[in-house]
């Protein structure tokens, strides 16, 4: 074993680096300020082994000594022999030294990780907590990927690295003070020769790092493109079968394969070399050392059981230079997460509920709806609803129409209160939306969206989820009237079938089907329904509007509308164009008008087909 | 995985297309249920596709419609009845074989990651650049591309994220028509396009596909309406077959899917009382 217990380097990647590293780094002591104590036993422990550890040698160095006078005195016959007695009672001292310091790097130990776990305890439920009561607009510029990985990877790496490298730092740097003490202490000519050949290997290893890295970039571009191909093999399964493309495919696959197998060998083969390499140097320096030490001897300047501990001393030299190094780069790392991890917590929240007292009961609701001078911008300085006013009465059709992207679900999401209107108000059976909680608002609509939403649970689950103690019968009875029934008997499983996370082991008909299965079974105060236009075909569609009319009897509901019935059939009419609401009325009334609505009308209707 | 037995394999003596049944697909009492499923996804199909003529299935959300069309290249083996391709129980002839006489446009219009003129020729990998720019045309995909500055040579991003889906099904129907096949499979093909570019598209085909069979899965009544037979599938069994006439005639789903896309004026025109519906 030669001098550097780091690990393998593999390639070293140059990590991320925080924007902020002390902002990061201090809102992170923050967090560790509530466990101070803890932290001044961790390192006073920290440092109390790693001093018991480094003192070691020397002590061992005595016995030899001992040994070696007592054994040249017989030689020479001016003593007794080896005092024995003498070397036990400095044997025993060792071990309670290496005791000692075991122990306390037990103790250091298992107080640092109750730190770590705690903090990270709290940042995930910081985090957690924080999911809950962002605003939409935020989830509309953040995938929630990254939210996902704030509360995982980030978290995790935090934890990681207060749990090793603090106490990293600490012995780290304890030792290379604490040993270049102790060398000095017994030779400083040794100490030299010592210290010249450290840059040697420095430069051996920065040499072989510079080569590998580029076979490492190799690796992990090759890398990426076979997962690449086999992860299109998978998606393009059909299209690949369908067109005979199966050779091609197999090839494709191979000629990456090879090219990572070669780059991945090639820089397996150079980081294999480091260690050998960074051996011999580290040897060489040992073989220097002992003969000048043995000269030093012959010369009465040193004993030999120094030279034993000097060697030992140089043999632990190298490691917590290795360590240092590679702490720095944790660190970055570590502090770049801090630094997401922080950031989404400081995002701003969503306007606060209304207190217990002040809120208004959703009880009595009876469904009416009153727009007054609404206006809105997703941004303050757009306003992309202007001054809208409307009134709808419990158990009115209203039918949303306008181009697609012409701000048509903008008004879904206000109702909702997914966002805050800017001006005017939205008031339900006379109180303003605002003045209920949240959760109580969203529970009186239900809503059937183009982009449906389930999760990975058997179908009858996801059809559960809109009455969570819905009985068998009572899944099934929503699904037939959602049409659904027949199609979910055709699958493996059936009701039992558990899709997949993406849910697309069924298809986007058969999805919104089951989202209307749900909404059916959620038995909601007001509707929301985006009519699909191309997922559902229009014999489905027809036949989900038949149970959709049962379901809509005596219920407000808001239909983002496509199909000419709805649209005919619907009490009050909103037309969309460019995000503002330029038109409403009843179907004869807007056509009478012959403005936006009857050109619109005309040419998506009249000429189609 | 690796020990995994592939489900459909090659017959050991594979026959070939018999010549003079070239292009015809036949469905002779065909029933098909998904492994573990309660209920068949198919019953008792049967019918005949010929060359020169387009066959139309049009029936709601999981009416089993898309998987007739999957049946055809033998992606999945019927559990029972027979399909023949060209005269021969597709379980006789090699999957290659069949399948290169097949030009198949998926519902999920899946691109590769290479080039445009790379992906419509996967099927087709020696076709030369003025037979790419003519299916492409065809296709009605020649406009968009070339408005690219790299043309042909664009490269599409993995999965096609990097067109419209109206583009990636139009480059999907460019790839089918490469192949220069026997059989058309169109599985709901139109759905991404506008009204506009569905009929520019249908002419096309109808011009350049003379001797072709053309088998259409489709949700528009628009698209499959000047079909010569149309059948229409609910809960996986044929409930009503025809021309889009009888069909307005004779079939109440039929009528119940054209009457909520088609105005009032191309109802009466094919001579049918409206129902007081609206």
């Amino acid at each position: 074993m030669g001098g550097f217990g780091g690990g393998p380097m593999h390639g070293v990647m140059p990590g991320e680096k925080p924007k902020d590293f002390k902002g990061a780094l201090k809102k992170l002591l923050a967090y560790l300020g509530n466990y101070r104590v803890a932290l001044i036993v961790v390192i006073v422990f920290a440092i109390a082994s790693t001093v018991f550890s480094i003192l070691g040698p020397k002590f061992l160095g005595e016995a030899t000594t001992e040994l070696f006078n007592g054994i040249m005195g017989q030689i020479a016959g001016t003593s007794n022999g080896v005092d024995f007695s003498k070397i036990g009672s400095i044997l025993l001292f060792l071990i309670a030294l290496y005791a000692a310091s075991a122990l306390f790097q037990f103790i250091q130990g298992f107080v640092m990780t109750n730190v770590s776990n705690k903090v990270s305890y709290r940042l995930r439920k910081e985090l957690d907590a924080k999911i809950m009561h962002l605003p939409f607009s935020y989830y509309d510029k953040v995938a929630t990927g990254d939210v996902m990985s704030r509360i995982t990877n980030d978290v995790d790496s935090i934890n990681q690295s207060l749990n090793q490298s603090v106490t990293q730092i600490i012995t780290s740097i304890t030792s290379l003070i604490g040993i270049l003490v102790m060398m000095l202490s017994i030779s400083w000519v040794m100490t030299l020769i010592a210290l010249v050949t450290l840059p040697l290997s420095a430069i051996v290893v920065s040499m072989i790092v510079k080569r590998s890295q580029r076979h490492f970039v190799d690796q992990q571009k090759y890398l990426g493109e076979v997962n690449g191909t086999v992860e299109e093999t998978f998606s393009a399964h059909t299209v690949i079968k369908a067109f005979n493309g199966e050779q091609t495919a197999l090839s494709q696959f191979e000629q990456g394969n090879s090219s990572l197998y070669n780059a991945a060998w090639r820089s397996g083969f150079l980081s294999g070399l480091m260690m050998p390499i960074m051996n011999l140097i580290g040897n060489l320096g040992y073989v220097i050392c002992c003969v000048v030490g043995g000269y030093l001897a012959i010369n009465g300047n040193i004993t030999v059981g120094n030279i034993q501990a000097f060697i030992q001393y140089l043999r632990n030299f190298q490691q917590p230079i290795v360590q240092v190094a590679q702490i720095s780069n944790v660190l970055q790392q570590t502090m770049a997460a801090a630094e997401r991890v922080f950031t989404f917590l400081e995002e701003e929240e969503e306007v606060a509920e209304p207190s217990e007292a002040d809120r208004v009961s959703t009880e009595c609701i009876e469904g009416s709806v009153a727009f007054n001078a609404v206006s809105f911008g997703y941004s303050p300085d757009t306003k992309i609803i202007n001054d809208f006013t409307a009134s709808v009465k419990p158990g009115q059709k209203v039918a949303i129409v306008g181009h697609t992207g012409a701000g048509k679900t903008t008004i879904v999401k206000l109702l909702m209160r997914f966002y805050d209107v800017s001006g005017g108000s939205i008031e339900l059976d006379g109180h303003d939306i605002r003045s209920f909680a949240r959760d109580d608002l969203r529970s009186i609509f239900g809503m059937v969206l183009q982009e449906t939403w389930l999760y990975k649970a058997s179908i009858a689950e996801n059809i559960r989820y809109g009455k969570l103690d819905a009985s068998d019968e009572e899944v099934r009875e929503a699904a037939r009237i959602a049409q659904a029934d027949h199609f979910i008997q055709t699958l493996p499983d059936g009701y039992q079938m558990v899709l997949n996370e993406e849910a697309s082991n069924v298809s986007l008909g058969q999805k919104q089907l089951l989202t209307i299965a749900r909404a059916i079974l959620h038995d909601p105060k007001i509707l929301i329904l985006d009519e699909a236009t191309s997922s559902v075909d229009t014999r489905t569609e027809l036949l989900i509007q038949k149970a959709m009319d049962n379901l809509m009897a005596g219920r407000t509901s808001f239909i983002i509308a496509h199909r000419l019935s709805t649209i005919r059939n619907a009490d009050i009419i909103l037309v969309m164009d460019k995000g503002d609401i330029v038109e409403q009325g009843t179907h004869s009334q807007l056509l009478e008008l012959n403005g936006f609505y009857a050109s619109l009308y005309k040419s998506q209707f009249e000429d189609a087909a | 995985m690796l020990e995994t037995v592939p489900a459909i394999t090659d017959p050991e003596a594979p026959r070939q297309i018999d010549p003079d049944s070239r292009g015809v697909v036949e469905f002779r009492n065909v029933s098909f249920r998904y492994e573990g499923a309660e209920e068949d996804a198919l019953s008792d199909i049967s019918f005949i596709a010929r060359p020169g003529q387009t066959t139309a299935f049009i029936g709601s959300t999981g009416s089993g419609k898309s998987t007739i069309i999957n049946l055809i290249p033998r992606f999945y083996d019927v559990t029972a009845g027979v399909i023949l391709v060209g005269g021969v129980d597709v379980r006789e002839l090699s999957q290659k074989e069949l399948r290169s006489h097949i030009g198949y446009v998926p519902q999920k219009n899946v691109l590769l990651g290479a080039s445009i003129a790379d992906n419509i020729t996967y099927g087709s990998p020696d076709l030369e650049q003025a037979e790419i720019e003519r299916v492409a045309q065809i296709a009605q995909a020649a406009e968009f591309i070339e408005e690219k500055p790299e043309g042909y040579d664009f490269d599409i991003a993995q999965g096609g994220s990097n067109v419209s889906g109206g583009q990636r099904q139009r480059l999907s129907i460019a790839r089918a028509l490469a192949v220069k096949p026997d059989i058309f499979l169109f599985d709901d093909s139109f759905s991404a396009l506008d009204m506009k570019t569905d009929a520019a598209l249908r002419r096309a085909l109808a011009t350049n596909l003379t001797d072709v069979t053309l088998i259409i899965v489709a949700q528009r009544v628009g698209t499959i309406m000047d079909a010569d037979r149309i059948y229409v599938i609910d809960d996986g069994r044929i409930v009503g077959s025809g021309s889009h006439e009888e069909l307005l005639k004779s079939c109440k789903p039929y009528y119940e899917i054209a009457s909520s896309q088609l105005s009032e004026k191309e109802l009466v025109s094919a001579g049918t009382e409206l129902a007081g519906e609206n």
